[in-house]
């Protein structure tokens, strides 16, 4: 009779337990999570596992989890090779050019969208600075053939003021000021859409006030716009310093693809792997150069979100 | 007397400036357009005037024989159906697998919800690389020359997946635990209350995932062997490398002018794709769903 009860009781604890739970308890909202796990586990930390290769003799037969492990023979191939330097340099130069001239860029503009009265004018101006964000590289790369090849737009507009052509495809030195320009070209009206949302949130009494007291529209800019939106500003400066490891291969893959002209300044990173990849890939070493980039792109994530946390609290990301 | 001098004097200045706001913008409006009817129009260019004259803002003689052998080119026309394909599908099964997940982990119901979202956020920062994600999908899933190789790998996105979280977030309690409280299951209360109330942010994610299925390359590159299935997008990468490497290693003219440039320029607007003529109209759907995204960084 005592032990009965006893086993109830115990029955009773285990079921009270898997009611309390929350897998159980919850079961119908975690199954909703089920898809999204499985694509996450195999796209994603499978590959992170797969990060062993750099330390491994690769063999393609028994792949990443049965290869001989051989130290750091892979990375010293790339590290001694010099290149590292090279595509190092680019990426961060690059990139360092990319974050300063897009974000002046779209502030500027953001500034100056924001102080327009027409609606409708605001509304078309606005619908075509944000158009080349939706069209691909590869069409901007195809498009450009038609602007920079030696009998293109860009080189008759030279002829005509008398100036000498230049030669786009063989000439690596130009292509730092071709991307940049491209970048402000496809992306500058769309990330100033940011901006100009931040000042919109600006309170329009602080404007009435300083007009009141005879302050001119420009003087308005620089005393109440811009330091309004300062933490915009920083937040999306320090996002993007989180990504400066990532080479945009998207971008420079389809204008320089196997051109071996040009990658002295262009190629980075990315670029450098997918190549590898593509032709004759020792697997063992791509992944160890993919190993360093990631690395290196944490530490900058890491160190962006320190800063985010300094200079703008409420900014930090985690 | 002084004072209304100064006035006039501030009111030109004021107008000064307001014209010159008004140029710039209007001015960096236009060239974003600039290119893209500079090269529209040029596809409708005779080819040998193109060639002899030069591009002009309008050409002076029309013709639409690039556009024919376009229309008439099977691997364009194959790619193309195979990239609104991918595109379709994709962006039907991405858009649902990142609602569902973004969906469980809004609110505060979930327990361990902060785990999770650790898993997903922890993808943001730091991957396996190129090589490990290639030998994952060529050699343990087998995916290589396999059209799921497009559909697949994409099929969900953690940073659509914040941004739908930020946005379900925002919709009432109330309205949750009152469908529960009428007897709906988690499915029901997702599929037919949460999700129709937050058609603006579906149309936005599914919109940005829409332009990134149809703007992709690399997979083509990397998974896929036999030119038949390549996309859109790669197609044209292959055409730009070969125009402009000829180019550059000495070939003969003759020889770097085999593609007709009026076909290239049409192939390069064809390639846009149908989404981007969508775009207009759905613009406002788009900032907002940038702004709801932005609130939470």
């Amino acid at each position: 009779m005592e032990d009965k009860n006893n086993a109830t009781g115990t029955r009773g604890v285990c079921v009270n337990r898997l009611k309390k739970n929350d897998f159980v308890k919850n079961a119908g909202r975690y199954s909703l999570l089920l898809p999204s796990l499985v694509f996450m586990i195999v796209f994603a930390y499978l590959p992170m596992f797969g990060i062993v290769m750099a330390f491994q003799d690769y063999d393609p037969i028994a792949g990443f989890f049965a290869s001989d492990f051989n130290g750091f023979a892979n990375f010293r191939f790339f590290f001694a090779s010099g290149e590292w330097m090279q595509v190092t340099l680019n990426t961060l130069y690059l990139n360092a050019l990319f974050i300063l001239t897009g974000m002046l860029m779209s502030v500027f503009l953001a500034v100056i969208m924001s102080e327009l009265q027409s609606k409708a004018f605001t509304r078309v101006s606005q619908t075509l600075m944000t158009l080349p964000n939706f069209v691909s590289w590869a069409t901007v790369a195809m498009f450009s053939v038609a602007f920079l090849k030696a009998d293109g737009i860009i080189n008759s507009a030279i002829k005509l003021v008398g100036g000498t052509p230049i030669d786009f495809y063989s000439n690596p030195d130009v292509w730092v000021e071709v991307f940049v320009i491209l970048r402000i070209w496809k992306s500058a009206g769309w990330n100033s859409i940011v901006y100009m949302a931040a000042i919109l949130g600006i309170d329009k009494s602080i404007y009435e006030a300083a007009t009141i007291d005879g302050a001119s529209r420009v003087r308005c800019i620089f005393s109440i716009t811009l330091p309004l939106i300062k933490n915009t500003v920083v937040l999306m400066t320090i996002m993007n310093i989180g990504s400066i490891f990532k080479g945009d291969f998207g971008m420079i893959y389809p204008f320089v693809g196997n051109n071996t002209e040009l990658l002295y300044t262009t190629d980075v990173i990315d670029t450098y792997v997918l190549r590898a990849l593509s032709t004759f890939p020792n697997y063992g070493e791509t992944a160890a150069v993919g190993l360093y980039q990631s690395v290196m792109g944490f530490v900058f994530v890491i160190v962006s979100n320190a800063l985010a946390k300094r200079y703008a609290p409420e900014s930090a990301v985690f | 007397m002084e004072k209304t001098r100064n006035k006039i004097k501030t009111g030109k200045g004021e107008l000064a400036v307001k014209i010159v706001m008004y140029v710039i913008a209007g001015a960096f409006a236009i060239l974003c357009l600039y290119p893209f009817f500079q090269v529209l129009i040029s596809s409708f260019a005779d080819e040998v005037t193109l060639v002899r004259e030069g591009y002009k803002l309008i050409p002076s003689k029309f013709s639409l024989s690039a556009w024919r052998t376009l229309f008439a080119d099977q691997t364009i026309v194959r790619a193309y159906g195979l990239t609104i394909g991918t595109t379709v599908i994709g962006t039907a099964l991405c858009v649902l697998v990142t609602a569902m997940a973004a969906y469980a982990l809004s609110g505060k119901k979930l327990k361990y919800r902060n785990f999770f979202n650790f898993i997903y956020y922890l993808t943001m920062l730091f991957s396996g690389g190129l090589t490990a994600y290639y030998i994952v999908v060529s050699k343990y899933l087998n995916l290589s020359d396999n059209l799921l190789v497009y559909i697949l790998p994409f099929s969900f996105n953690v940073w659509n997946m914040f941004l739908l979280r930020n946005f379900f977030n925002d919709i009432p309690e109330e309205i949750i635990e009152s469908a529960v409280l009428e007897g709906a299951g988690e499915w029901c209360t997702a599929f037919r209350i949460v999700l129709p109330l937050s058609l603006p942010a579906l149309a936005t994610v599914s919109l940005f995932t829409a332009v990134s299925f149809w703007n992709e390359w690399m997979t083509s590159m990397l998974f896929i062997h036999d030119e038949k299935y390549y996309l859109l997008q790669y197609i044209i990468i292959e055409m730009v490398d070969s125009i402009s490497n000829k180019n550059v290693s000495g070939a003969p003219a003759g020889e770097s002018q085999q593609i007709a440039v009026t076909f290239q320029l049409a192939t390069a607007i064809a390639t846009i794709g149908p989404i981007v003529l969508l775009y207009p109209f759905l613009q406002k759907y788009f900032v907002a769903g940038l702004r709801v995204g932005g609130v939470k960084g």
